[in-house]
């Protein structure tokens, strides 16, 4: 085998705006109550003009920034024309030559092992306005075809990569981290279920012949690419079918246009798709309907400052502030803003980075999974954890009793618990650490009378007998400090 | 700029626009169509290259609308003038 | 004067002093248009009920003492490519025959805020597309002051309205001359306002960067007096200009002092006839007469709006028509084969042979490897156009010209010849490339009696200086008073 493969991908990705890109009509996925969010614009009713939405486009400067892109002084709106049934103007309202944001790019890391890192260039990311949504037949019987203008109109930003990847995990790096960008700068919620992200992936090989040459395949568009694991098997699959398609017809770039498959994910294969339009000659020309959007020094100095740290960069200072490993740095920063946010909370507060992570990572994360909430509804505020935290670091309870102060906290039955909850708790369960050799010794003595076989078992050598001693102390002194316990029961029966 | 336009530079075009035409239409279209181009052929006498291209006959800039909900139309009025429907969505010929 | 004839101040006086009723001069239009408009096909629905409805309520209003619109009781005819909620609006064209728009143009929500009585929708060619409401898929309206003449177009339903008795106001819309032309042929005032002064929104697009909805007056003072209710900035339409509104009637009557008027060499224009030269020529007469100074003027590329705006138009309008593909409303073929025959019967069987001769050359000329050499082109020299206007603005405040070169022409007259057709706006197309408004007022007659217009020109937003130089003329002059027998 000998081939580099050659990937650009083509991301859609919709805006987090309330109501649609040229019209008042509400956003809100909705594919239940079709065609009740529509109004004469963006039906496309004759006489109806589009007015641009000013957060799209801020949101959308945003976005272009996030991705380290330049935002030209002045961008314009031109139409893209041909005939589909959910593009009831026939024509979509988008940028052609003059996008308003251009030449960026993004980095992924590569390899978690290696760190090493790459920059994946944007050639551009311009706004443009989403179709309604079609749905067939499947039943084959020719019936017809149902059209719902719901989502018609919906604002999207189209982020247009160069073809700077080169295998399909590397695309689904790139698109993970896309992801997780957009989703910590606010721009939009990019659920893939929901069609808020949708990829087409431009695949082609260049093949190194024995004489030194290098001939490239022909350019294949894969659409339909709306999940990860969709992007990474159709770019592996159309990887296999362009180097057997070449070795069998030897067929390049030169002698074959463009060609658009579609990814069946049911049975893993691509598939051509039937051309839209004969020939695609979108036959684009400036919306008269619009008017330019001029962005100066200034505004764009003021959307740049509203952009939170990227997750890229909160990752590595993750690791260095509170020496995260890789693997807690790289779990914190994937749950998003939010969860990021609160670990950060924690970690300032209770001092302690490392624990803040190992708490957030396992407890934290395991009771928002089991009880299926997102952390903004998470009964234990973060200064509240890092009170616990730190009366674990303090030794004033154990970490399993920690952990029941944390139990307890969860099902607090009165709203939100604040921190003088945990020491009410710990009163109420006697879960404060009694390391108190007074106290303890009577109790030890009366464990060491009662259990005269363990004691011998633990002087005639067997070590695990010393466990159930001092588990049955621990049952009747709930804060009993362990370490005290145990070097009690040696004093007594060495 | 090419003034004649043949049959099937006629047909392209109609494909393009979604047109069907009579045999007829495709002829006399031809025709008249190869006199207006010829006429328009005029403004090849015009050096433009220094020029922008004007788009709005009155060029103004970022005029936005605020991102606030306005009434939807109800579905039985969006759906009014169509002329097919099973009374939820826009009913077309099988597209696939 | 009758109801029928007198102008729209006119009547507004009678109904304040009590003398006349809404009602009365509904029903006088009524009455007018069903006598007449057999032969006249101005009208494409007359909304009877709903008029008589309003003019009642009006009256009611005003009885009461109530405060009323600016255009309380006065019947209003409006060019039928201009959405009223739950009013047929055909655009003249089969696709759009029973089409029913849930939402009022913002033109017309600022006509019943007013109190006009809508007193019907009227013919055009269809789609705007066309001089001479011929191109109309339902019937061709005649000339009211001589039925073998064409009324002109594509407003010619609101210019014969106006100029036939059938109602003192009207709106339309100017793409190339759409207003200017119908009411030069009909001896009307007609005004296609500064691009932007008023929203387009609910005005069925042709090209949306030349489209304009203006007035039809039989006088200076009425079309002042409408475009002050229709004119100012809606939110719904990016393009219309966030300016205030002067209020047009009250300056009216001040003469513009050391007024320059441009004009432009008449002597050599081409196809030129001599009834309107002669008429022109007249006019300037007048304006030196009233003291102005008259200064001669160059538009260098004039000579290309035609070919400029039969880029332009058509383009815009390939892609404002693609809509039309009996999907989402409209007209759809009885028989295809499948999708996308659908949307090709559906077309072809419904547009009517301007509007398909129009798409076909837009897209023509936005298709790959022709844009830069038409589209592109036609953009740039637009832009020597709208510039020869600036340069000739600095020395003069208005610019007078024909409207036509030649008066209304017969019915049948040209409409196998297209090119010859399109050439007929060779005066009208330049306001609309350089965004500027322009009048049209009755100037004279011809041997044949078909009115005479002259068309004057100001900067944009300038409608006030326009009106006023109008009015001066207006006032030296009977042309205005004429009426069709």
């Amino acid at each position: 085998m000998d081939y580099t493969v050659i990937i650009g991908l083509e991301v859609h990705v919709q805006l987090q705006t309330r109501t649609k890109l040229f019209c008042g009509c509400s956003t809100k996925f909705n594919p239940d109550h079709p065609n009740t969010q529509t109004c004469p614009v963006c039906l496309g009713l004759p006489g109806a003009l589009p007015v641009l939405n000013r957060e799209a486009f801020h949101l959308g400067m945003k976005t272009g920034l996030a991705i380290n892109c330049e935002i030209p002084a002045f961008t314009k709106w031109d139409r893209k024309q041909y005939y589909y049934p959910d593009l009831p103007k026939a024509y979509q309202i988008s940028q052609y030559d003059l996008p308003m944001s251009q030449n960026g790019w993004l980095e992924i890391e590569l390899d978690p092992e290696t760190r090493e890192k790459k920059k994946i260039g944007i050639i551009r990311a311009h706004l443009e306005e989403d179709a309604g949504k079609n749905s067939h037949d499947e039943s084959g019987r020719g019936q017809d075809s149902k059209v719902d203008l719901n989502r018609c109109g919906t604002p999207l930003i189209e982020i247009v990569s160069e073809p700077d990847l080169r295998s399909a995990q590397e695309a689904r790096t790139y698109l993970e981290e896309l992801k997780l960008l957009l989703t910590y700068i606010d721009v939009s919620d990019c659920n893939m279920q929901e069609g808020s992200l949708r990829c087409d992936a431009n695949v082609n090989l260049h093949v190194h012949q024995a004489n030194g040459e290098t001939v490239p395949t022909p350019i294949v568009e894969i659409k339909n690419l709306n999940s990860f694991r969709g992007v990474e098997q159709a770019i592996e699959y159309e990887v296999q079918r362009q180097w057997k398609h070449w070795q069998e017809t030897g067929l390049s770039l030169k002698d074959v246009p463009k060609e658009t498959r579609g990814w069946d994910a049911d049975r893993g294969v691509t598939l051509e798709q039937r051309g839209k339009e004969d020939a695609a000659d979108y036959r684009y020309f400036p919306d008269p309907d619009l008017a330019p959007v001029t962005v100066t020094d200034a505004e764009r100095e003021r959307v740049s400052q509203e952009l939170c740290e990227r997750p890229a960069d909160r990752r590595a200072r993750f690791e260095e502030s509170y020496q995260l490993s890789v693997y807690d740095a790289a779990v914190i920063i994937d749950q998003g803003l939010a969860v990021a946010d609160y670990f950060e909370t924690v970690a300032e507060s209770c001092g302690n980075g490392k624990q803040a992570a190992n708490w957030v990572t396992q407890d934290v994360l395991r009771e928002l999974n089991e009880r299926g909430l997102d952390i903004s509804k998470f009964p234990i505020q973060p200064d509240v954890l890092a009170a616990l935290l730190q009366k674990v670091n303090a030794e004033e309870i154990t970490i399993k009793s920690g952990r029941t102060v944390f139990q307890e906290l969860l099902n607090y039955p009165e709203g939100v618990p604040g921190i003088e909850q945990i020491q009410n708790i710990i009163e109420d369960k006697g879960l404060a650490l009694v390391s108190d050799t007074g106290e303890l010794d009577s109790i030890v003595q009366a464990v060491v009378d009662k259990n005269e076989k363990a004691v011998a078992d633990f002087q005639s050598g067997k070590q695990a007998a010393l466990g159930a001693l001092i588990g049955q102390v621990m049952r009747e002194i709930k804060g009993a400090d362990p370490k005290a316990v145990r070097e009690l029961f040696i004093a007594k029966m060495s | 700029m090419s003034v004649s336009l043949s049959q099937d530079d006629v047909l392209k075009v109609a494909s393009l626009s979604r047109l069907k035409l009579s045999e007829a239409e495709v002829n006399s279209l031809g025709q008249q169509m190869g006199s207006v181009l010829k006429y328009i052929a005029m403004l090849d006498e015009l050096n433009t290259d220094a020029i922008e291209p004007m788009a709005h006959a009155i060029e103004i800039s970022n005029v936005f609308r605020e991102d606030e909900l306005q009434t939807s139309l109800p579905r039985e009025k969006a759906l009014s003038n169509a002329p097919q429907t099973d009374g939820n969505y826009f009913l077309v010929p099988a597209i696939l | 004067m009758s109801i029928t004839s007198a102008t729209a101040s006119e009547l507004l006086a009678k109904m304040n002093s009590g003398e006349i009723s809404s009602e009365e001069i509904t029903s006088a239009c009524l009455d007018e248009i069903s006598r007449r408009d057999g032969s006249i096909n101005a009208f494409l629905s007359v909304q009877q009920e709903a008029a008589l409805e309003k003019a009642r309520e009006v009256d009611r209003k005003r009885k009461a003492g109530k405060p009323l619109g600016k255009l309380a009781g006065l019947p209003v005819a409006l060019k039928d490519n201009i959405c009223s909620e739950g009013v047929t609006t055909t655009c003249a064209s089969k696709m759009l025959e029973h089409f029913v728009p849930p939402y009022d143009a913002h033109i017309v929500e600022q006509l019943k805020a007013a109190d006009a009585v809508l007193i019907g929708k009227t013919n055009l060619d269809e789609f705007a597309m066309g001089s001479s409401t011929e191109n109309s898929a339902f019937k061709t309206t005649t000339n009211p002051w001589n039925t073998a003449y064409a009324a002109g177009g594509s407003s010619g339903g609101s210019a014969a309205a106006v100029s036939a008795g059938f109602a003192p106001l009207a709106l339309g819309s100017d793409t190339g001359g759409s207003i200017r032309q119908p009411a030069s042929f009909c001896g009307v005032v007609g005004l296609k306002p500064t691009y932007g002064r008023v929203s387009r929104y609910g005005l069925v697009a042709f090209a949306s960067s030349l489209d304009q909805i203006g007035p039809f007056a039989r006088d200076v003072t009425d079309a002042a007096l409408i475009l002050g209710t229709i004119a100012g900035k809606d939110r719904r339409d990016t393009t219309s200009l966030d300016a205030a509104v002067p209020e047009y009637t009250s300056t009216l009557e001040q003469p513009l002092k050391n007024l320059k008027v441009g004009y432009i060499e008449l002597l050599h224009e081409e196809g030129l006839h001599a009834e309107v030269k002669e008429a022109t020529l007249r006019a300037l007469d007048v304006y030196k007469s009233l003291g102005a100074e008259m200064v001669p003027i160059t538009l260098p590329h004039a000579k290309y709006c035609v070919a400029t705006y039969y880029i332009i138009a058509p383009s815009e309008a390939s892609s404002n028509l693609a809509r039309y593909d009996g999907v989402h409303y409209g007209y759809r073929a009885p028989h295809f084969e499948n999708m996308i025959d659908m949307y090709a019967a559906s077309r072809g069987e419904a547009f009517g042979d301007e509007v398909k001769r129009r798409i076909m050359l837009g897209t023509y000329a936005l298709s790959s490897g022709y844009y830069d050499a038409y589209y592109l082109k036609a953009l740039k020299v637009r832009r020597l156009i709208r510039n020869d206007f600036e340069q000739a603005f600095q020395s003069v405040d208005i610019i007078a010209t024909p409207v036509t070169p030649t008066p209304a022409f017969t019915i049948g007259e040209l409409v196998d010849d297209p090119l010859a057709m399109y050439l007929a706006d060779i005066f009208t197309t330049s306001a609309n490339l350089s965004g500027i408004p322009g009048i049209s007022i009755p100037a004279g007659m011809s041997k044949n009696n078909l009115p005479i217009g002259l068309q004057l020109l100001a900067p944009p937003l300038e409608e006030e200086r326009l009106l006023r130089a109008a009015r001066m003329f207006e006032r030296e002059t009977d042309w205005h008073l004429k009426r069709p027998v």
